[in-house]
């Protein structure tokens, strides 16, 4: 059962092959004995999952199923879980139980998925190897030595190593599509604003974004269906009405004019995954696509514009963590400079410590228009390169990340190193796009991601294209070596 | 030297929404800690705010009333510090695009004479909550209730010149905006708090001197004794030769002085940037107009009408406008007994005595309008003197019944029979024989004195009820 599809395990389920306590039974199971070598998971509750998929299957038996009712689903840690520890990855909020849920958790609840548990990350979804996890590090289920790519890591490899069928990222950066190009998997960053942000703990408030993660853009697309729509407690979320997803997988890829950016296939990129991305894109062209080559001028400005407004707004995002109402609390705080000072400096990682120095400098009196105010006018030079190519083209292909999945340790002492790995996936949150990384190929049998990038609120154009080349393509169904093998 | 006072006031007004700028908690003024504050009001991880639309409404209120522009697209940002009592690290508020901007406001004086005071701009931003530093042994205890409420802060421009015109623009705008409904007005509960930003400079002068802010002042008589103390203050400095600073103080009530603030609670860069979790308001034409469509009659409006309309004083009208509901009332005097010069009187003298002595509000008055318009109207038709009145009054106001029936019951109407008039005329005339020869022998001026003697003995023999100028024909016709 584990190595099935979401749409192969709906029709199991619901053509009564296995029910879903059989089948949470089966993950929790390779959970338990699979896991420890990866350490994607922070927090599974047995006894929930169980109660969970013995009541989605009373529901399939009754007739009422939606169609995720007893599909097990991992859900990265950012996620407030009502009754269910939500740590972000941080000792600061290590014993944390929100009393409520996010609204996309209460979707999948109502639609009747189970909660697997709560999948690691990096530190508040700050980085791009998950190795800065107060949990510790996950590893890459290709290859143990090698990051699963960050923040969403903990989602990527559970669902790379098959421990879960899907599960739930955020992409403030790149933290869905990095970690699921290095791990070959599936996964979508919708339009900002298509998924609501409640309930989501905030890294950078005006590009955070929550979207799946699976083993191929038809799953990406069921689960798109449950997570997309309006909240009106997001001022954010968009009032478009989301559509359904799975409508146009299957559509033609004839005459679609596939926009290649110069800047995306120049300096940096290494050489064999420019070999892998420059297959996959013949691909598409032999399915009747146009490849156009496009500019994106202000790339070379992502890195910095996205350094200063990301951490700025983290930088205020994170004051709420001050030891007063929930989370760590310094022991015997002396006054109050004392208890936030010390419950601050113990429970913030290096990396999110960092983050909030650089943002409260770049926000400070005399820094901000030099700073932040800039930032923001790149941001809007941006933004109009995408505009501008979306005038010749209809979606935009490249490399998700320079190369293949990295080392652990190999650059977690080099922060501009590591923010480097986001060069091709940053701009895309800028300009508030949808954006997904589907398997290409593999360099030393470490996978590789294309990305592909839409207009605004044109996920399904992308998840067709996706689709269609997966229908083509059996890159999303090579499958990592499983880790129990190696165990023996 | 001569000095003169430049101030300028920033209010903090509180909305009167009920639920919180941002969450949907209730803002019920003395509610039990922390029970009014939702996940949105305690900053727990992923809570978003969404914006209060009667908030947004309420604030264009005011911008029109005061004949602002309206920010077409008003920007919230947010305002970055740690303090326990504010939970989310930052306080949401408008900082470079405010919703309401230049404006003026029309106040008056005690003597009667009007001023334009110009408004800076007012914008929306939410409360902190409350630190409780008593009763936790040491400690300091946090009530978010108050987190979250919306306020609506009111800059003006240093247009103020001394303490009593500081206290004449806040009058004017708390009786704005308790006309408006966008305000409780209420001092004591904090729904309007004042910073006071003073400073001096030589009179001709027209160079604005340093000044002082002095922060969270709550009612009149403390704006006005905090604006004394500063002047003094100040003065001393300036003319022992030194240099203000400029500086947050604080007005102690207690001591009565004011003092500066600790330089850790001053000393905030605030990071100023937009808040990323809403999105601009943007006010169309079609929206403004709704909302003017809406508004009352404002006080100054009022105030205009009623010197126009009922020919009462600039004063008069100023007092009965102060508020709707007390101009309403009066309005319903004149309704009722048709007289607008002497209900105006009556409201003024009788009706608001009464109620500060017992120290009540309007709402609480037990007689209504139409029954002291009734008991007008038993004036005007003659049927009691003003003087009867009053006791009247005086009855109706411990519940003892409608005017009609106070007079019926003690025998108060007025004797307006002349027979009987004339009997006690006689009988006056006949007790008095020193002051009718007196009276005979004066001059016309002379005589118009001496009458009073027995128009008075008349009334007394009458208990008063006499129709003093039914009396006053007869005394004319028998001192002869």
């Amino acid at each position: 059962m584990h190595d099935k599809s979401v749409a192969q395990l709906i029709a199991g389920l619901h053509a009564r092959q296995f029910s879903s306590v059989e089948l949470s039974r089966c993950f929790l199971d390779r959970i338990g004995r699979l896991d420890g070598a990866i350490n994607s998971f922070i927090t599974v509750d047995e006894s929930a999952v169980l109660a969970a998929a013995g009541a989605a299957d009373q529901r399939i038996a009754a007739g009422g199923a939606a169609p995720l009712t007893g599909i097990p689903i991992a859900h990265k840690d950012i996620f407030c879980t009502d009754g269910m520890r939500t740590s972000c990855g941080s000792r600061m909020l290590d014993n944390f139980v929100p009393p409520y849920d996010a609204t996309l958790i209460g979707k999948f609840r109502r639609e009747g998925a189970i909660i697997l548990g709560k999948t690691n990350m990096d530190e508040f979804a700050m980085g791009s190897s998950n190795e800065s996890s107060y949990y510790g590090p996950v590893s890459n289920p290709w290859d143990k030595r090698l990051v699963p790519g960050g923040s969403s890591g903990g989602s990527a490899a559970a669902v790379a190593a098959m421990l879960a069928p899907a599960a739930t990222g955020t992409d403030t950066g790149g933290s869905i599509r990095q970690p699921a190009a290095f791990c070959g998997i599936t996964g979508i960053k919708p339009t900002y604003g298509r998924v609501s942000r409640l309930g989501m703990v905030a890294f950078a408030s005006s590009l955070d974004q929550a979207g799946p993660m699976a083993r191929s853009a038809e799953d990406c697309a069921l689960l798109l269906n449950c997570m997309a729509g309006h909240d009106p407690l997001d001022s954010t979320s968009s009032e478009l009405p989301a559509e359904d997803y799975c409508a146009r997988l299957d559509n033609s890829l004839e005459g679609l004019r596939i926009g290649l950016p110069r800047e995306y296939f120049g300096e940096g990129l290494a050489a064999d995954t420019a070999r892998h991305i420059d297959s996959a894109l013949r691909e598409l062209e032999a399915q009747g696509a146009t490849l156009v080559e496009v500019s994106l001028p202000h790339s070379h400005l992502t890195i910095p514009a996205y350094y200063v407004i990301a951490p700025a707004e983290a930088s205020t995002n994170l004051s709420r963590f001050d030891g007063v109402r929930y989370g760590h609390r310094c022991k015997d705080p002396v006054d109050l400079h004392d208890l936030y000072t010390r419950t601050r400096e113990e429970g913030f990682g290096a990396e999110v410590k960092r983050r909030i120095l650089v943002g409260t400098y770049a926000l400070s009196a005399g820094y901000y228009d030099a700073y932040y105010k800039k930032a923001q006018q790149v941001r809007r030079l941006i933004k109009q390169d995408f505009t501008d190519c979306f005038e010749q083209v209809d979606i935009i292909a490249g490399p998700t990340t320079p190369g293949p999945a990295f080392a652990l340790g190999a650059k977690s002492d080099d922060p501009v190193a590591m923010y480097l790995e986001d060069i091709y996936t940053l701009a895309v949150n800028l300009a508030g796009l949808p954006g997904m990384s589907i398997p290409a190929g593999f360099v030393d049998g470490k996978p590789l991601g294309l990305q592909l990038i839409g207009r605004h609120f044109d996920e399904a154009r992308l998840l067709n294209v996706a689709h269609r080349f997966q229908q083509a393509t059996d890159w999303h169904l090579q499958r990592p070596p499983d880790p129990a093998g190696e165990e023996s | 030297m001569q000095w003169e006072t430049v101030i300028g006031l920033e209010v903090h007004l509180q909305l009167a929404t009920r639920s919180k700028i941002f969450s949907g908690s209730a803002t019920t003024f003395g509610a039990e800690p922390n029970t009014q504050a939702s996940a949105v009001d305690l900053a727990m991880p992923g809570m978003l705010p969404v914006l209060n639309a009667k908030a947004v409404r309420y604030a264009v209120m005011f911008g029109l009333g005061i004949g602002a522009d309206i920010g077409r697209r008003s920007v919230f940002d947010r305002k970055n510090y740690f303090y326990p009592d504010l939970p989310k690290g930052y306080q949401i508020s408008q900082f470079e695009a405010p919703i309401v901007g230049r404006g003026n406001f029309e106040i008056q004086l005690d003597d009667g004479s009007t001023r334009s005071i110009g408004i800076t701009r007012a914008h929306l931003e939410e409360d902190a909550g409350k630190s409780l530093h008593e009763d936790f042994h040491g400690q300091t205890g946090i009530d978010l209730n108050r987190a979250g409420t919306p306020l609506l802060e009111i800059v003006s421009e240093p247009d103020l010149r001394n303490a009593a015109e500081a206290v004449a623009y806040l009058k004017a705008l708390h009786s704005l905006v308790t006309y408006l409904g966008i305000s409780d007005g209420n001092m004591a509960e904090g729904s309007m708090r004042c910073d006071i930003n003073i400073s001096l400079r030589p009179v001709g002068s027209d160079t604005l001197g340093t000044r002082a802010e002095i922060k969270n002042v709550n009612s009149f008589r403390f704006v006005e004794k905090a604006i004394r103390h500063e002047f003094e203050r100040q003065v001393e400095i300036l003319e022992d030769g030194g240099r203000i600073v400029q500086e947050t103080r604080l007005y102690d009530a207690d001591l009565d002085e004011t003092r500066p603030m600790r330089s850790k609670e001053v000393a905030n860069d605030y990071r100023y940037f937009p808040e990323p979790d809403l999105l601009p308001v943007v006010i169309d034409e079609a929206y403004i107009e709704s909302v003017r469509a809406e508004l009352p009659e404002l006080p100054v409006q009022k105030r205009h009408r009623f010197v126009d309309q009922y020919g009462l004083s600039g004063y008069d009208a100023n007092v009965l406008a102060d508020s709707r509901e007390l101009a309403d009332y009066f309005e319903a005097v004149v309704a009722a007994c048709g007289d607008a010069k002497i209900a105006a009187n009556w409201v003024q003298v009788e009706l608001l005595g009464q109620l500060n002595r017992g120290e009540l509000a309007l709402g609480d008055c037990p007689v209504s309008a139409t029954a002291l318009g009734g008991l007008i109207g038993r004036i005007l038709d003659n049927s009691i003197s003003g003087k009867i009145a009053k006791q009247v009054f005086e009855a109706m106001w411990q519940g003892e019944g409608r005017a009609d029936e106070i007079i019926e019951a003690r025998g108060l109407k007025q004797v307006s029979d002349s027979g009987e008039l004339e009997a006690m005329v006689e009988q006056v005339i006949a007790a008095s024989p020193g002051q009718v020869e007196q009276y005979l022998a004066a001059d016309e001026d002379r005589r118009k004195k001496l009458v009073g003697f027995f128009v008075g003995q008349v009334m007394k023999l009458s208990k008063g009820q006499a129709n003093p100028q039914m009396v006053n024909e007869l005394l004319a016709k028998k001192l002869v």
